[in-house]
């Protein structure tokens, strides 16, 4: 057993439609170790986003603690969470959501612009990071420009950029064909082995979870199975 | 300045509808560079005009006579130091594109009450010895090239004289100011030969200039000479210079409401124009300020980034409008009456960055209060870039 990097301790979300209460989420609780890679399994609905969300600070649980190297993210502002994400969660999406009106290196760039570094600085570690994900030679492309793995080889290497521990991946893959999608999966791996990053990955796709170490599974907002890969 | 390339592209992420909007904030800055020069140059004759002088004219328009005569009774208000007088002469020198304003004048007493008309004494002197003497301001002589010595040939369009011709005036001075604000495109003649060469209105003058020993009793020395002059055939309305130049430009029009009103309406404009241009664009952007807002950019940094977007494209049509309004109005010199006066300020230009920078604000404050508002699980529910 490893260092636990995420301590999730009786966590419950609800959401308000109206006069009604949504559950979302219920008596969760979790142990993430620093350097895994997890994967989360489960129907729509089931509250894995929303479980993703509250892991990677953009959401609040409406009761219960989240603890991720050892800061209890939960008692943080809107404000700290902001600085908070900044530094400590690299963020990839299905859809990429990179700015359109940016080149690939300026979305990369992106984090750093939150941080003191030269505008040199940043250039050269935006370049960096493409490098590490194959595209260095496409920094001056806009997404339009790239294919859809490609668009989503930046997104991950703008979640990268600023070197956080925890990569929080929403179906990362959902977007992409097989072949792709298994080279950005392996990509996630590498990440993972090889630059030591913790990484969470919501998805639909078996095969995609087979990349992961772990699988839990998640049903009507409660943990229902774990499976090791 | 980090935030500059990010701020630049998404003013420009659609072209067209930017340069259309760049297009329309520029023709704006340009008017308002235009009008508020034409404002400011009446305005700031009426401003500093002397506070010891007194306008005694017709009392019911300004295109009437006053007989010579009332000079000798003004003289003897106590509290009057001295009296000089001028009439409207019109005329056209050259070509209309040629404007500058001509007055006879009688020579000695019309120096005396406005010493801020510099010459060297010789050529008042010259002034007052030649009847067919005349002088002129610096900018019309640097304008005309004109020397002392010249013969300056005057159309007439008001007052022929007795030889059906045009009337031929000596050039025997040429005036400066150490004042800025006095107005130099102008030309003095010598009232005599005036007042014998012409066909018709003998001994009548447009107005009388009086100069008063005691400022604190302008209300009352300017009654007391309207009231020598009451229920004679000629009345007269006796005001400070300050209010009768008001006055006068009133009867052009009141030029500050009807610039104003034209800029009010021009900005409404904009407002409304802008206004839904950058609301729009917000609202197309919501997913890419959920994507900032999630890598960590705080509620302020979104606030300013779209505040600055914003002021910086009203800015960019504000600089170049007004930039080309200062190239322009030399070319309305000329061709139209009272544009030689007028000129862009540093005021002006302060006026419009200020205008701009409260317009970006307004304009920006409600989309960027919207995108800094938003919550980001619903914004990356709703939408995907």
């Amino acid at each position: 057993m490893g260092d636990v990097l995420i301590k999730i301790s009786e966590v419950a979300k609800s959401y308000h439609r109206g006069a009604m209460d949504i559950p979302v989420l219920e008596d969760l609780n979790l142990s993430i170790d620093k350097g895994d890679f997890l994967a989360f399994m489960g129907p729509s609905g089931s509250g894995k986003t929303t479980l993703l969300n509250l892991i990677g600070g953009l959401d609040s649980p409406t009761v219960g603690s989240i603890s991720i190297a050892g800061k209890q993210i939960h008692q943080l502002s809107q404000g700290q969470l902001a600085v908070w994400r900044s530094r400590n969660v690299g963020f990839v999406f299905q859809f990429y959501n990179l700015l359109p009106i940016l080149t690939a290196q300026k979305n990369v760039e992106l984090p750093l612009l939150l941080t003191h570094m030269s505008s040199s600085e940043r250039k050269q570690r935006a370049l960096t990071a493409l490098q590490v994900v194959g595209l260095e030679d496409r920094a001056n492309h806009r997404p339009r420009e790239l294919s859809g793995g490609q668009e989503q080889r930046v997104a991950i290497a703008r979640a990268i950029v600023s070197d956080p521990e925890l990569l929080v991946c929403d179906e990362p893959t959902g977007d992409l064909d097989r072949t792709t999608a298994d080279e950005i999966l392996e990509l996630l791996q590498l990440l993972n082995r090889e630059y030591g990053k913790t990484v969470l990955m919501v998805t639909h796709d078996p095969k995609a979870a087979d990349h992961a170490n772990h699988t839990l599974y998640l049903d009507k907002g409660r943990l229902t199975g774990q499976q090791e890969s | 300045m980090k935030y500059f390339s990010l701020i630049r592209a998404a003013l420009f992420r659609k072209p067209i509808s930017s340069i259309l909007t760049l297009a329309t904030l520029f023709i704006a800055f340009l008017l308002f560079g235009m009008l508020n020069s034409v404002s400011m140059a009446f305005s700031q004759g009426i401003d500093f005009s002397g506070i010891d002088r007194l306008i005694v004219a017709p009392r019911y328009s300004i295109i009437d006579d006053i007989p010579l005569n009332y000079q000798n009774r003004i003289q003897e208000v106590p509290g009057v130091e001295l009296v000089a007088h001028r009439s409207w002469f019109g005329g056209t020198y050259q070509d209309n594109r040629q404007f500058f304003s001509r007055w006879p004048v009688p020579p000695a007493a019309f120096l005396d009450v406005y010493p801020e008309y510099k010459l060297p004494p010789d050529q008042v002197e010259a002034f007052i010895n030649t009847r067919t003497g005349a002088i002129i301001g610096r900018e019309v002589a640097d304008r005309h090239d004109l020397e002392v010595g010249d013969r300056i040939p005057i159309i007439p369009n008001i007052w022929l004289n007795k030889d059906n011709g045009p009337w031929e005036f000596d050039l025997v001075g040429i005036f400066d100011s150490d004042d800025d604000t006095v107005d130099t495109n102008q030309m003095f003649i010598n009232f005599e030969f005036f007042d014998e060469y012409r066909q018709f209105g003998q001994g009548g003058v447009g107005t009388f200039i009086v100069r008063i020993s005691e400022p604190s009793r302008t209300a009352e020395i300017a009654k007391e000479i309207d009231a020598i002059f009451a229920n004679s055939n000629d009345e007269t309305k006796t005001t400070t210079e300050k209010a009768y130049n008001q006055m006068f430009a009133n009867q052009l029009g009141d030029i500050g409401f009807i610039m104003t009103s034209i800029l009010s309406a021009v900005f409404f404009t904009i407002l409304l124009l802008t206004g839904n241009t950058m609301a729009q664009a917000i609202r197309e952007r919501i997913p890419e300020f959920a994507i900032l807002k999630t890598i960590g950019f705080s509620n302020m940094h979104i606030l300013w980034i779209v505040l600055s977007e914003s002021v910086l494209m009203i800015l960019l049509g504000c600089i170049p409008g007004l930039l080309t309004a200062q190239l322009l109005i030399p070319l309305f010199m000329g061709v139209i009456p009272f544009f030689d006066s007028v000129e862009m300020t540093p005021l002006v230009y302060i006026q419009g960055v200020v205008l701009a920078l409260l317009l970006g604000i307004v304009v920006g404050l409600p989309p960027a209060l919207r995108a800094m508002r938003l919550n980001i699980v619903n914004a990356m529910g709703e939408h995907a870039v």
